[in-house]
């Protein structure tokens, strides 16, 4: 199956076609306008290792993603970085090439942070190794962190081991009134403190707390955090974005930003996630008002979903970025075949 | 003579004359890092003190095509800062100012001569401090932490230098700014932070680092358990794990390494294990007692045969105090020794361990045994004396079958040292030749001309094929597909 998926690129970059690599579909809104004939991964399935006892799996690129979470929660162990799967079909590849992370980020790191190796199928048809299994790995250029995230565009993570996490033993959720700005203040302070503080949400006046660890650390972090207990699902219409906030037809701005830069100062509904470092924004402001907002604040601003994207959901790159990742793209897809445009219209 | 040469004269049109050495006495004490093995003189070197002078530096040698590589404080372990005898070694030694260190978003931006031990000395003010603490942390720099991707102790609970690096800054080789990463999370595009950390200084040279500060935790414990078999300890560090515990620290120490090390420092180890554990909690108290108990309860079902728990925090440190100096330790009991730092799967570990004692034999040289056991990163120190030069080539076949066993079982030839130049060869085992060009033309996209640190870590294929025919010649052809010119 994997060489059948490499022979297909092989003769795209013959005859120049353009590729767009797919799992289940449901990143297709992520980034910019979608070209090329589909290249379906979800043949290339399953579990190809995983050891509990060394907190790491590898799994193929079809491999659904909830099917992962699901053995690895029987396991008692977990994807640290909580990836959104944005609907039932998501798959293992897709996540990784979105390079998405949901509600622990600010405690746990980011999905490339687990990211311990790839096996990719590069430009060419190639079927190269990068990484490996283990924790500390510093042989060669680090390739498989390179490609997390770069949504297609170098090549078919065809295989990808991740480093796992144990789950917590116990969570507890806490809601404190608070107005945006003493938020972002709490938030940044508490993170500063050797607290068990595993996520953190601000919207409409409310700041939510979520405290993982062994019982007791976390009965004595909620002592002192204080607030009222919620059971409902919050976390979870986060990561998936099914809470309301999330829902119409408003423009979907995600504005990442130092965490201790203060409220933002744009039209329409705002929800703070990430200790303060990451804001979502439902708004009409014209996107170089938004890019400009975030630029102050030493941050960037995605387009995360919209029905028009034409400006591009991405933040545009300084001319020396620009040129490397031209330069880093015709080192992987020297025909200019995956993902045309998704990233960057030159890409 | 040296004062006549073209890039002498170029550099000191905007350098100060005590920043351009060239005179032997002078460039000697740059002629190595922490590998002695390898040597060779710098044609010139380089003290810059402000980014406008590195990148003038660059362009300068861009310029007139001369190889630059780039320095720390030449701590590190794989010759990744060996001069070029044609080229300028570029001491980033004066960039020491931290230049602002913000509590509330918990932060350091620091120049990379910056020491790493003083992110943390100056972090604890406000109950913070900076994780990765490689051994040498007294004395290495930021800046080659970076180039490195160092680790340490504390690496499977957080992480490595990638995971704690926010952003850097610094000029390409031919003197243009760049800039990853930052204090915002998920720079746009690709992510080159994670590809710049650990490159070993050859795709861009760095001036200044963002640095990821964590709470220092209130309080932590160690417990030592003793066990009388290797293999017992090893899959007692399995069954930490499947327990869903992630230790702030695991450590190994087999017999000959906790002998070498009591006669040093009086750690307390118990001597008559084969050997020991060190498994650390940290966290609040409330967490740190639960915890300590549980690995406790998993250590002795595991068939430990002594266990003690630190009680304070002085006996703390004498517990890590000797892990700590287990490297001095080992170079008191023998003229010299040798340093690998292979990574291996945990579950491999009584098999890796049982191939090394059978070096041993085969090589008539002694192999005590330190192990980051938590993340499998090994650490086997090959006793030799370098003045005999036939233990010094045995030494150097020891080491080269131990860095291929890592491979051969699933892990890699480094862990946490680098390649350099002392694991170039082995490259060629690890990666195979698509992937070796593959490093090449990354390299190539930040580097065209190839001019800063030349010759490290990514081999040639004229150099693996060689490597190839010499290990024809020891009787063993495993890579028959690496093509041979």
């Amino acid at each position: 199956m994997i060489e059948a998926l490499a022979e297909t690129i092989r003769e795209a970059a013959a005859s120049g076609r353009g590729l767009r690599l797919r799992g289940g579909g449901t990143k297709d809104f992520y980034g910019n306008a979608l070209h090329g004939e589909i290249l379906d991964t979800r043949g290339y399935a399953g579990v190809a290792g995983y050891e509990p006892t060394e907190l790491v799996v590898t799994a193929r690129c079809g491999t659904p993603l909830s099917h992962l979470e699901s053995i690895l929660e029987a396991n008692g162990q977990c994807l640290p970085f909580e990836p959104p799967h944005f609907g039932s079909q998501a798959t293992v590849g897709g996540c990784v090439a979105a390079g998405l992370s949901g509600p622990r980020r600010a405690a746990a790191g980011a999905l490339r942070d687990f990211v311990l190796g790839v096996k990719l199928i590069d430009g060419r048809g190639e079927i190269l190794s990068f990484g490996g299994q283990v924790m500390k790995n510093v042989a060669g250029y680090d390739v498989s962190r390179l490609v997390a995230g770069s949504l297609g565009t170098l090549g078919v993570i065809a295989e990808v081991s991740l480093k796992l996490a144990p789950k917590p033993q116990v969570e507890a959720t806490l809601r404190l009134e608070a107005h945006q700005e003493r938020a972002l203040e709490l938030m940044n302070r508490w993170a500063g403190e050797p607290l068990p503080v595993s996520a953190t949400a601000w919207h409409d006046g409310a700041l939510t707390v979520r405290l993982s660890g062994s019982a007791a650390g976390v009965r004595a972090a909620a002592a002192k955090i204080g607030g009222a207990r919620v059971d409902e699902p919050f976390w979870q219409s986060l990561r998936e974005q099914t809470a309301p906030f999330f829902s119409g037809a408003q423009p979907l701005w995600r504005l990442a930003l130092p965490s201790t830069a203060g409220p933002l100062e744009l039209q329409g509904a705002q929800l703070i996630e990430w200790g303060g470092a990451l804001r979502w924004v439902r708004s009409s402001e014209s996107p170089a008002a938004m890019r400009a907002a975030a630029r102050r604040l030493k941050g960037h601003a995605t387009l995360f979903r919209a029905a028009d994207k034409d400006v591009g959901c991405f933040s545009p790159l300084e001319p020396v970025l620009e040129r490397l990742h031209r330069s880093l793209k015709a080192v992987f897809d020297p025909a200019g075949i995956f993902g045309r445009g998704r990233m960057y219209p030159e890409l | 003579m040296g004062a006549s040469l073209p890039v002498v004269k170029a550099l000191r049109a905007f350098l100060p004359q005590r920043a351009v050495l060239h005179e032997e006495e002078d460039t000697r004490p740059y002629e190595c890092d922490g590998l002695t093995a390898y040597r060779q003189l710098p044609m010139v070197v380089a003290l810059p003190e402000t980014e406008e002078q590195v990148r003038q530096i660059l362009r300068v040698c861009s310029s007139l095509k001369i190889p630059v590589v780039p320095r720390g404080a030449g701590t590190g372990l794989s010759g990744g800062a060996l001069p070029s005898g044609e080229g300028v070694l570029l001491s980033m030694a004066k960039f020491m100012r931290v230049l602002r260190i913000d509590p509330l978003a918990r932060i350091a931006v620091v120049q990379p001569g910056v020491r790493n031990a003083v992110v943390s000395e100056l972090a604890a003010p406000h109950g913070l401090y900076y994780a990765p603490d490689p051994s040498s942390q007294i004395a290495c720099t930021i800046g080659g932490n970076v180039s490195e991707n160092s680790g340490g102790v504390h690496c499977l609970k957080y992480g490595l230098t990638l995971h704690n690096v926010l952003g850097v800054r610094g000029f390409t080789i031919d003197g243009e700014p760049i800039e990853l990463g930052g204090e915002a999370p998920d720079a746009p595009g690709y992510d080159l932070l994670a590809l710049a950390v650990g490159s070993e200084g050859m795709l861009f040279v760095v001036t200044e680092v963002t640095l990821k500060l964590l709470p220092k935790p209130q309080c932590a414990r160690v417990v030592m358990a003793s066990f009388d078999d290797v293999e017992k300890a090893g899959a007692a560090v399995a069954d930490v794990i499947a327990a869903g515990i992630v230790p702030a620290g695991l450590e190994m120490m087999d017999r000959p390494a906790t002998h070498a090390v009591e006669q040093f420092v009086q750690a307390g180890y118990d001597l008559e294990a084969a050997a020991i554990l060190l498994c650390e909690s940290d966290g609040t108290a409330e967490e740190v007692e639960d915890e300590i108990a549980r690995m406790n309860a998993v250590l002795e079902r595991a068939g430990a045969t002594r266990m003690t728990v630190s009680r304070d925090e002085a006996e703390r440190l004498r517990f890590w105090s000797g892990r700590k100096a287990a490297f001095p330790a080992v170079g008191r009991i023998s003229p010299d020794y040798y340093c690998m730092d292979g990574t291996i799967p945990r579950k491999r570990l009584g098999e890796v361990l049982t191939f090394i004692a059978a070096l041993e034999r085969k090589y008539r040289l002694r192999c005590p045994n330190v192990f980051h056991a938590g993340d499998g990163n090994l650490h086997p120190l090959i006793l030799f004396d370098a003045n005999d030069a036939d233990q010094l080539h045995r030494t150097e076949l020891f080491a080269a079958e131990v860095l291929e066993k890592c491979v051969e079982v699933g892990g890699t030839i480094t862990g946490e040292h680098g390649v350099g130049v002392e694991k170039i060869n082995q490259m060629c085992v690890q990666f195979r030749p698509a992937e070796l060009e593959l490093f090449r033309a990354v390299k190539r996209a930040f580097d065209p001309q190839g001019l800063l640190n030349p010759g490290k870590a990514v081999p040639t294929l004229a150099r693996c094929a060689e490597y190839g025919r010499m290990r024809v010649h020891g009787g063993r052809l495993r890579h028959p597909e690496l093509p041979r010119f």
